[in-house]
């Protein structure tokens, strides 16, 4: 008999890290389907180059830090991080993109500060960013939905995309217009990007008359349809109790709140409404995936509130008026900044203690659980 | 007038200023005096960062003169033995200096708390013990058998040299179930297997 | 139906109780031995009354309380004390203590028994005594001495009866209610009295133990009706969550109230009892007998009669599991209390006590062996389950750092050690033990700064003593002067001339006095010194050199510390360098005189016979200088040259010791003989040293032949 000498307790709940983030990566399936479905294979090659990049650089850091490489490989953490990234990055962007984000995002981001659960910022938000800043061109270049393509034309086949990743005959630009005829059939301004370009049209007659709008239903096509997918992952996620409602269901409230006190559709200056905020850009791929990051965002119940309500207004306010597009990214490292600040200021109240927050000097006595 | 209005512009700047630094300056004179933080005079917080062991093995005869070497005379953090690394740790981050290793000139940091024991047998009462203790923690009387009260002795080691008959010894003190807590993982001899994964990034240290 | 209240966090682990419910209380065949540890509970242990060699019979009292917070101990069974010593007990640190260890008779005799059927003729403290005297200690797991919680200070409105057991297997309080309830609402009863008859009585049960609860209502209800109790209890069933059964948890969810941080549950004018205590007091009172014995759930996989035991206390562990068929092989954690909060034993020897309510046998499907803890991911699951509302993650940051004055900001001292954050944690860290770790750590440090404070009180005593000493004798002879001096100026010529010899006396004592201090305190800024020091420096740089070279030496050539080694070895070379320049910079000769002059002083010090009050203080600061040369000298040495140091210093005791001697024979002093037995012993410890050196290994032979020969000089 081996008698183990440890302490209580002696049992372990079903819940590991590798679990976590096993469900994780399980419930991107139905957001993964949606893109491919509308923007082709794009999103699966990123996600890919994404993965080899992001287990290769862990896999490194960890050797050169003289941790055993396969303990930390295990716990999926640093797949979850290149799968977001292969979301988030343009479909069809060019392969060095997807590696320069990812590299950054594990070697930098995330083992510059210390590995798994040190990291102040998000890694995959941090990745975008720094290919998005780096690399305006080929991160605003996506391709259009399938939906919109003129008859007789298709999303581009696995070779074809695998052609255009790899960048077979030059440059991102060159590759789409010598794999295609025309760039212009396949590429396209995201629909946040074509509303903030809208010149002069009236919001309503702007939604009536682009054809992002006029091929979907709420949100722009093949957008709405996304981000859908990635709301169900989400559901399923809160159902199997890996994280809680409160920062996504801030998120997204505020978010909405914000855009519906901004949303005048007689005016051709107004702000996008409610449903495009929702249900377009990375929304909803940042309420339930990245918002809801653990490691970089706010710990109690009252915090996350906090947290997530203030990524959905920083989101909003950014896409209407600052300079890019979309903003999640954006939003959650501002947050991210954040997050201790709303943690020292949420504390919660401790089991007979009348006030919130930190003690000043707490008695130290030895106390156990009396059960007499 | 222009004139009249620039100088009446100036003044009135420069009573502005006036007011406005009397009223700061009140502002801050009234923290100074309702917020004062009643700090120990160096000295106390010194002495009572020390162990109270009176050994004098840092030269002085006791704790307190040592203390009051380090404010006074800039003696050295690192000359107390007993109190050991964590002693001149926190004796450090109290004066705000690096903090240096122990000076092995006034002995080495002891594994093991002790204290004095006399075989009483032996002990022919001749009072040099309880003259050299320094706590007053020797009972006894002339021509009398002395004994030590163990609670009281710091482990000092001054009582052993006097005796004329050698019966004093430094035992030291036993383990007791009181005492005992567990240990943080990373210290604990576990039967987990790699423990000590995550405990520390370093390989363990080789000294030099 | 009451109201109850939630509480925050807590959580599901799988109940795993029906196993031990199968069957009824069982009984145990009587042990050949039992072991009686003299601290079953928390507080001083017991003092015994009996000796080895004794005859004890059953319920006889072996061990007494000793003090207000201790329990006394009695003998389960009649047989004979065989020994008191330490013996394996059921504890964490798997450490042994003081036991009384009773060889049985096999007769199980009892001593005369006093029943009280008649309680309520008793008065309060009658009944606290009887409680007191059968050595009832709290049965729930902490064992708090149940009398002393039976005399708050505060008067008390409700009195909480705790049939919780929330901890997965454990069913010994379930298994008792479901046969034994009617006793348990005497016990009720007689607590309720000794309380002062507090106007709300609850008895807290989780919902998954409907029977037990039938049981309480349906005993409860009778009672009332046939007049048997005066006390009106309510039972209130709620949802079934861990750690509900933790008392403030459980003051919580029936009341609604939180137990203030740091204070008491009577406070609030609230009681808490473990229902085991309750049967227990009631045994005692009623029937009079002590507490030697109790229900105790025996389950796990390795066990092929899980049940519930009634087992007396001290019975071995092994003799217990023997009788659930309990398989060796199978276990992999053998665990005294729950899952959640027990500890696990290491040796089978250990007794059944007061507090075990389950002893857990689990294989490794129920229990096994943890994975190494990852990082933590801050996913805050820790904190939504924590019952006391803290951050666990927070917690573990600071316990790992060692941060005692934010644990304390972080209310560390709340933590009831319930371990709900270790049993969610994703990444499995061992929470728990850091806490249970930081706490024990400063609860040492709050020791010491109590001893280290009586110390400097002590100290300061002392030295105002001193001085108080010193300022009375210089009063006496300013005094005895002044008289000396009105006589000579009274008297004659010829009777001042004594006065002044005596005066001149005094002075030339103080004088070789001053001198010698003079000398000693000399000698410590001395360029002498200072070579010597240097010297010192350079004599330990070239043992650490050696060591650094040694060890590079031994690691092989594929390890990765090589490196490191290297740049150590290079840095100590510099180091040693350094030091030996810094020497041939100092070079002054003739450096021993000034010593052996301190050391004559001592010792002319320590020999004169003149005056021993006034040289006292004198001779402790002395002392106090020699020890610290002594570790000056000592620092920085080669185990062989402590050695010869530890020799040398022998030789000297040696040489006083014998001067003494010779000094005691020729004044024919009482003490000759103990004089004589110091001088042999140290001989004997010459002896012992000398041989010590003689057998010493020496690592480096070039440099420690010098010393060899050295050693041989001094022989």
């Amino acid at each position: 008999m081996a008698l183990l000498r440890t302490t209580s307790p002696h049992l372990h709940g079903p819940q590991t890290t590798q679990h976590v983030m096993q469900q994780l990566l399980l419930a991107t399936v139905p957001g993964l389907i949606a893109l491919s479905w509308h923007f082709g294979w794009g999103s699966l090659i990123n996600i890919v180059i994404a993965s080899c990049t992001a287990l290769a650089c862990e896999a490194t850091i960890v050797s050169l830090r003289k941790r055993p490489a396969w303990f930390y490989l295990r716990d999926c953490s640093a797949l979850v991080t290149a799968v977001l990234i292969g979301l988030a990055l343009p479909p069809l962007a060019p392969w060095w993109v997807v590696v320069v984000a990812t590299t950054f995002a594990i070697v930098i981001a995330k083992h510059l500060y210390g590995g798994m659960g040190y990291n102040p910022f998000n890694p995959a938000m941090v990745g975008y960013v720094v290919v998005l800043v780096s690399f305006p061109v080929e991160m605003t270049t996506w391709p259009v939905a399938q939906s919109m393509l003129p008859d007789g034309l298709s999303t581009p086949g696995l070779w074809e995309s695998i052609q255009v990743v790899f960048q077979f005959s030059g440059s991102a630009v060159d590759s789409y217009s010598s794999a295609y005829h025309s760039i212009d059939a396949y590429t396209a301004a995201t629909p946040l990007d074509s509303f903030k370009h809208n010149n002069g049209l009236l919001a309503e007659q702007f939604y009536d008359q682009d054809a992002w709008f006029v091929g979907g239903r709420w949100a722009g096509a093949g957008w709405e349809w996304v981000n859908l997918g990635f709301l169900t992952g989400g559901c399923y996620l809160l159902y199997q109790r890996i994280f809680t409602w409160h920062a996504p269901v801030a998120m997204l409230s505020a978010l909405s709140i914000m855009a519906w006190l901004n949303f005048d559709g007689g005016s051709s200056v107004s702000n996008g409404s409610a449903s495009m905020h929702l249900l377009s850009g990375a929304t909803m791929l940042g309420a339930f995936f990245i918002v809801t990051d653990p490691v970089t965002s706010a710990v109690s119940h009252t915090g996350r509130l906090i947290y997530g309500a203030l990524i959905g207004v920083l989101i909003f306010v950014i896409r209407a008026w600052g300079n890019y597009p979309d903003a999640v990214a954006f939003a959650v490292l501002l947050m991210n900044f954040a997050a201790p600040f709303i943690d020292y200021y949420t504390l919660p109240r401790t089991y007979g203690h009348e006030k919130y927050g930190l003690g000043k000097k707490a008695s130290t006595s030895q106390q156990s659980l009396d059960k007499d | 007038m222009p004139e009249l209005s620039a100088l009446q512009l100036l003044l009135t700047g420069v009573i502005a200023m006036v007011v406005l630094s009397a009223v700061f300056g009140a502002i801050l004179g009234f923290a100074a005096i309702r917020f004062k933080v009643e700090g120990n005079p160096l000295v106390e917080q010194i002495d009572a960062l020390l162990p109270q062991t009176q050994c004098g093995q840092c030269g002085h005869p006791g704790c307190r003169p040592y203390a009051q070497a380090i404010v006074d005379e800039g003696e050295a953090i690192n000359h107390c033995p007993p109190g050991g690394q964590a002693t001149i740790n926190a004796l450090a981050n109290l004066l705000d200096i690096p903090a240096p290793e122990l000076d092995e000139e006034h002995g080495e940091e002891a594994e093991l708390k002790t204290v004095a024991y006399i075989r009483e047998a032996e002990c022919i009462g001749c009072t040099k013990c309880i003259v050299a203790c320094p706590v007053d923690a020797i009972l006894g009387a002339a021509k009398l058998m002395h004994t030590v009260i163990a609670d009281e002795c710091t482990g000092c080691d001054l009582c052993v040299e006097p005796c004329p008959v050698d019966c004093i010894d430094m035992l030291p003190v036993p383990k007791s179930l009181s005492d005992w807590h567990w240990d943080t993982p990373d210290q604990a001899v576990s039967t987990r297997r790699n423990t000590q994964l995550i405990a520390t990034d370093r390989e363990p240290d080789v000294a030099a | 139906m009451n109201k109850t209240w939630d509480i925050p966090g807590g959580i599901h682990p799988p109940e795993n109780k029906l196993q031990s419910l199968k069957q009824g209380i069982a009984e145990v065949p009587l042990p050949d031995i039992l072991i009686l540890p003299l601290n079953q509970h928390i507080g001083a242990p017991a003092m015994p009354v009996v000796k080895p060699g004794d005859t004890v019979l059953k319920g006889q009292l072996v061990a007494e309380p000793n003090g207000f917070v201790s329990a006394a101990v009695h003998a389960p069974s009649s047989g004979a004390i065989e020994a008191i010593e330490d013996r394996a007990i059921p504890h964490p640190s798997a450490m042994d203590a003081s036991c009384i260890v009773i060889r049985t008779d096999g007769e199980d005799r009892w001593v005369d028994l006093h029943p009280n059927r008649d309680y309520r003729a008793l008065t309060i403290r009658q009944l606290l005594n009887l409680v007191r005297d059968a050595g009832i200690t709290g049965m729930g797991g902490a064992g708090f001495p149940s009398a002393v919680k039976l005399q708050p200070r505060q008067s008390i409105g409700t009195l909480i009866i705790n049939a919780t057991e929330c901890e997965p297997y454990i069913t010994a309080d379930d298994g008792l209610i479901r046969e034994r309830a009617d006793e348990i609402v005497i016990g009720i009863d007689i607590l309720a009295q000794i309380l002062g008859n507090p106007q709300q009585i609850l008895i807290g049960i989780e919902n998954n133990k409907p029977e037990a609860y039938t049981a309480l209502v349906n005993a409860c209800e009778s009672a009332a009706k046939n007049g048997a109790i005066t006390s009106s209890i309510e039972v209130v069933s709620f949802a079934t969550k861990y750690p509900s059964g933790g008392e403030k948890q459980l003051i919580q969810i029936l009341t609604g109230q939180e137990v203030p941080s740091g204070k008491l549950p009577a406070e609030l004018g609230i009681v808490c009892h473990n229902i085991g205590t309750v049967y227990a007091v009631f045994r005692a009172v009623y029937l009079g007998e002590p507490l030697i014995s109790r229900i105790t759930t025996v389950t796990g996989n390795s066990c092929t009669k899980p049940g519930n035991y009634e087992v007396l206390l001290g019975t071995p562990t092994n003799h217990l599991l023997g009788t659930a068929g309990f398989d060796e092989v199978l276990c992999q954690r053998l665990i005294m209390g729950g899952p959640m909060m027990g500890y696990t034993l290491n040796d089978l020897n250990a007794p059944v006590i007061k507090s075990t309510n389950c002893l857990l046998a689990a294989d490794i499907v129920e229990s096994p062996a943890g994975n190494p803890a990852q990082a933590c991911i801050r996913c805050g699951h820790c904190s939504e389950v924590c019952p006391a509302s803290l951050l666990p993650q927070q917690l573990y940051w600071y316990a790992k750092a060692r941060d005692y004055d934010q644990l304390a900001n972080h209310h560390l001292a709340d933590c009831i050690e319930c371990g709900a954050c270790s049993y969610v944690c994703p990444s499995e860290i061992p929470l728990v033990q850091y806490y249970r770790a930081a706490k024990g750590e400063i609860r040492l440090i709050e020791q010491e700064v109590i001893v280290s404070d009586r110390a400097r009180q002590r100290f300061e005593y002392h030295q105002e003593r001193l001085t108080k000493a010193e300022q009375d004798r210089t009063a006496k002879r300013e005094a005895r002067r002044e008289e000396a001096r009105k006589k000579a100026a009274e008297l004659a010529k010829n009777n001042s001339e004594s006065s002044s010899a005596d005066e001149s006396d005094v002075n030339v004592d103080s004088e070789v006095i001053q001198a010698a201090l003079a000398r000693v305190s000399a000698t410590k800024n001395s360029p002498e010194q200072e070579l010597k020091r240097l010297e010192r420096a350079v004599t330990a740089a070239e043992n650490r050199l050696a060591k650094a070279e040694e060890k590079l030496r031994q690691c092989p050539d594929d390890d990765s510390r090589k490196k490191v080694l290297e740049a150590a070895v290079a840095q100590t070379r510099l180091r040693h360098d350094d030091a030996v320049n810094k020497l041939s910079r100092f070079k002054i000769a003739d450096i021993a005189s000034e010593q052996t002059q301190s050391a004559n002083a001592s010792a002319k010090l320590a020999d004169d016979p003149t005056d021993k009050d006034q040289l006292a203080s004198d001779r402790a600061s002395l002392a106090i200088k020699n020890a610290q040369l002594k570790a000056a000298r000592q620092a920085d040495m080669s185990e062989l040259e402590k050695l010869q140091n530890q020799h040398d210093s022998l030789q000297k005791r040696v040489e006083k010791a014998r001067n003494r001697l010779e000094q005691a024979i020729s004044d024919n002093d009482d003490n000759i003989d103990a004089y004589r037995v110091a001088v042999e012993k140290l001989d004997i410890k010459l002896n012992n040293s000398e041989t010590a050196i003689a057998n010493f290994v020496p690592d480096d032979r070039t440099s420690d032949t010098l010393h060899i020969e050295d050693s041989e000089q001094h022989n």
